[in-house]
């Protein structure tokens, strides 16, 4: 528990640094949806329909983004190595560096939704769902990206690759991710999201530490 | 840090130098401070309680005296970091970078401001808090390209390295500012064939006119004297950094 | 300070170890035992295979033949918790400060020993507050010495434990490694330097490569 708990508080003090990125992401989320008007005009009707769609690829693709930053750290200074030794188990690490990982992404990016709304017309309830199905679809898809990213950590361009395999497991997040906001099933759907996300949530940590085992040889 | 700047006059060794530069600011922050603060009042009183409101928008046009000197500032704040830039990389002036670094989150504040006021504002005449409007737009594209400025500076772990980069990134963005906005108004007369009251449109008659000047004078002073207490703290921050590095190439074990 | 008490009892035999690398066969038939209070020097040419014989003890390669046993647990015990394996990188990240780093270690690792004592040891206790990124090569070097201070354990595998230290530092690893043969453990060591170990009979080495 002590390995857990200390897992989580390091990787949360590297990020939020100076050196670390915990601004950049948020700031890439705002971006990808303040620059959709400019691609499909600023009709604002429109723009209320498309907005939780919106939302949800630019929460998706900024957290894509952020995957590789996962491991890429630690395998490059040696840390990964020696955490097979540590008595903390592997998977144990995993669970906690996936908890603080969404901490640092998934957080602020919900956190930043209401400038989502503003720009692109989003009405309250709009909103209010979109949160919640954020809340209950991003640590799945952060699970998802751990997957990607202990899969790619020894491969030096890796960084690029592990979107490209999560994207299409990521799709159901999707799907049911943005039918929970407005959609004619958005409570089954909500509740699909959220199992979803679960069953991802109890798979990465084994999936991961699996991965980075193999990796190293 | 020294000068090869022989023939340079003395005014440049003033300002480069950051013990000197200390020197000779320091004792300007209070009385900057103080005329700040006068003019705030001054133009408060004015913005709030002695200027007609007009004769559309009703009392709601007081927010412009907040809006403009925001809007005004945001620019001028970039004005002041491109000059920063300038002289970070063709003088490799010492105090340019921390000018730059200084300014930036000022910057930012004041463009964010700019915004959200434009959004009160925006609410009771056009109904909605937000406009996809050119200067809107523009200003909000500003606000973005100052937060990816501040997300690059702490990027870099060595501040020291990394004032030149964000120099260059700096004038990159002053060359791309005018073709943002050109192509925002272009883009806007796209989608908005009627005009829009932009917010600081209609004529100013002179009761309108002082105030506005008076808060634009304050809110001007009010970024100088910030600017000023902001270079000082990150001087401070330098110098603790060189101490903490001192202090380890000192310890046992350091070759 | 950390090593007062024993350390649990574990012998490490190998058999018949050899390994690949792409076309060319590195080792073979490497066969040794380490008892407590053992010291196995690894020495030879640089790319004779001394990192990949360490990887080899470490679980990081499977040998191509041969096997690497640790023995002396109960059935219960995973044989990585008993090992502290010190390779090319020092794992310490710069932007946490230099106690910072051990502490999480520490968590990590189990152990209850004291992180201060741990950098007196090392001789970085006098600048622990500060971030590890202003550390030289050899200062990191020590702090990753210390993480084997704060969580005692029997094992030892050290690839070039030495490098990017000064005298006094190659002084330090040796003083290190008599400690923890006197409590009871046992180390490997690749290393093409001397190490200074106080007590001769405890040392044995192996050569590999031409």
């Amino acid at each position: 528990m002590k390995g857990f708990l200390a897992i989580i508080g390091r990787d949360l003090k590297l990020a939020t640094r100076i050196g670390g990125d915990a601004l950049t992401l948020v700031l890439f989320f705002v971006m990808v949806g303040a620059i959709v008007p400019f691609a499909i005009g600023p009709d604002k009707a429109m723009l209320a329909k498309l907005a939780p769609g919106l939302t949800w690829i630019a929460a998706f693709l900024s957290l894509l983004l952020g995957l590789d930053r996962l491991f890429r750290n630690d395998a490059e200074d040696g840390s990964l190595q020696l955490f097979r030794f540590s008595r903390t188990p592997l998977e144990a690490i995993v669970a906690a560096k996936v908890i603080a990982h969404w901490l640092l992404t998934a957080l602020p990016l919900i956190a930043a939704t209401p400038v989502l709304a503003v720009l692109l017309n989003m009405d309250m309830e709009s909103w209010l769902r979109t949160v919640l199905s954020l809340l209950l679809g991003t640590p799945g898809l952060v699970a998802l990206g751990a997957m990607g990213a202990a899969v790619t950590v020894s491969l030096p361009r890796g960084g690029l690759i592990a979107p490209v395999l999560i994207l299409p497991l990521a799709i159901p997040l999707l799907i049911f991710g943005s039918s929970a906001i407005s959609g004619q099933q958005a409570g089954a759907a909500m509740l699909f999201l959220a199992a979803i996300s679960l069953v991802l949530l109890a798979i990465a940590p084994f999936a991961g530490a699996l991965a980075l085992r193999v990796s190293e040889e | 840090m020294t000068l090869d700047v022989a023939p340079k006059p003395n005014w440049f060794a003033r300002i480069a130098n950051p013990s000197q530069f200390l020197g000779w600011s320091r004792p300007l922050l209070w009385p900057l401070t103080i005329l700040t603060a006068i003019l705030f009042a001054a133009g408060l009183y004015f913005a709030f309680l002695d200027s007609p409101p007009d004769y559309q928008m009703g009392n709601t046009v007081r927010i412009m005296y907040i809006h403009v000197p925001n809007a005004w500032l945001s620019q001028f704040v970039y004005g002041v970091m491109a000059v920063s830039a300038l002289g970070s990389l063709i003088w490799r002036h010492p105090m340019a970078d921390v000018s730059m670094k200084a300014a930036a989150p000022l910057g930012a504040v004041f463009t964010a401001l700019a915004l959200y006021t434009g959004s009160l504002w925006g609410r009771p005449t056009w109904g909605t808090f937000w406009e996809w409007d050119g200067r809107m737009t523009s200003t909000l594209v500003l606000l973005l390209i100052y937060l990816g400025l501040i997300a690059l500076w702490r990027a870099f772990e060595d501040q020291l390295r990394a004032g030149r980069v964000v120099a260059v990134f700096t004038l990159i963005g002053a060359i791309n500012i005018p073709i943002v906005k050109f192509s925002v108004d272009w883009w806007q007369t796209l989608h908005q064939p009627s005009s829009v009251i932009t917010p600081d449109g209609p004529r100013m008659p002179g009761s309108i006119l002082t105030p506005l000047l008076v808060m634009m004078g304050a809110f001007t002073l009010l970024f100088i004297t910030l600017q000023l207490k902001s270079m000082h703290t990150e001087i401070r921050r330098r110098r603790l950094a060189t101490l903490e590095r001192q202090r380890a190439a000192a310890a046992e074990g350091a070759k | 300070m950390s090593l007062t008490n024993s350390l649990p009892a574990r012998t490490l035999s190998v058999t018949g170890l050899a390994l690949r690398r792409g076309e060319r066969l590195l080792f073979a038939d490497v066969d040794f035992a380490v008892a407590p209070g053992e010291i196995l020097l690894l020495r030879g040419p640089n790319g004779a295979g001394k990192t990949s014989l360490m990887k080899c003890l470490a679980g990081f390669l499977r040998p191509d033949a041969g096997s690497v046993v640790f023995s002396g647990q109960d059935g219960e015990e995973r044989w990585e918790e008993d090992v502290h394996f010190l390779g090319h990188l020092s794992a310490v990240k710069g932007r946490l400060k230099v106690a910072e780093n051990l502490e999480a270690w520490a968590a990590l690792n189990g152990g209850e020993s004291d992180v201060m004592a741990a950098l007196r040891r090392v001789g970085l206790a006098s600048i622990a507050g500060l971030d590890a990124g202003y550390l030289s090569a050899g200062q990191t070097r020590r702090l990753a010495l210390a993480r084997l201070l704060v969580s005692p354990r029997p094992i030892w595998l050290l690839d070039e434990p030495t490098s990017a230290l000064d005298k006094d530092g190659d002084r330090l690893v040796g003083e290190l490694i008599d400690a923890h043969l006197a409590a009871g453990g046992l180390a490997v060591a690749a290393t093409h330097l001397e190490l200074r170990i106080a007590d001769g009979t405890r040392v044995r080495t192996l050569e590999l490569g031409a």
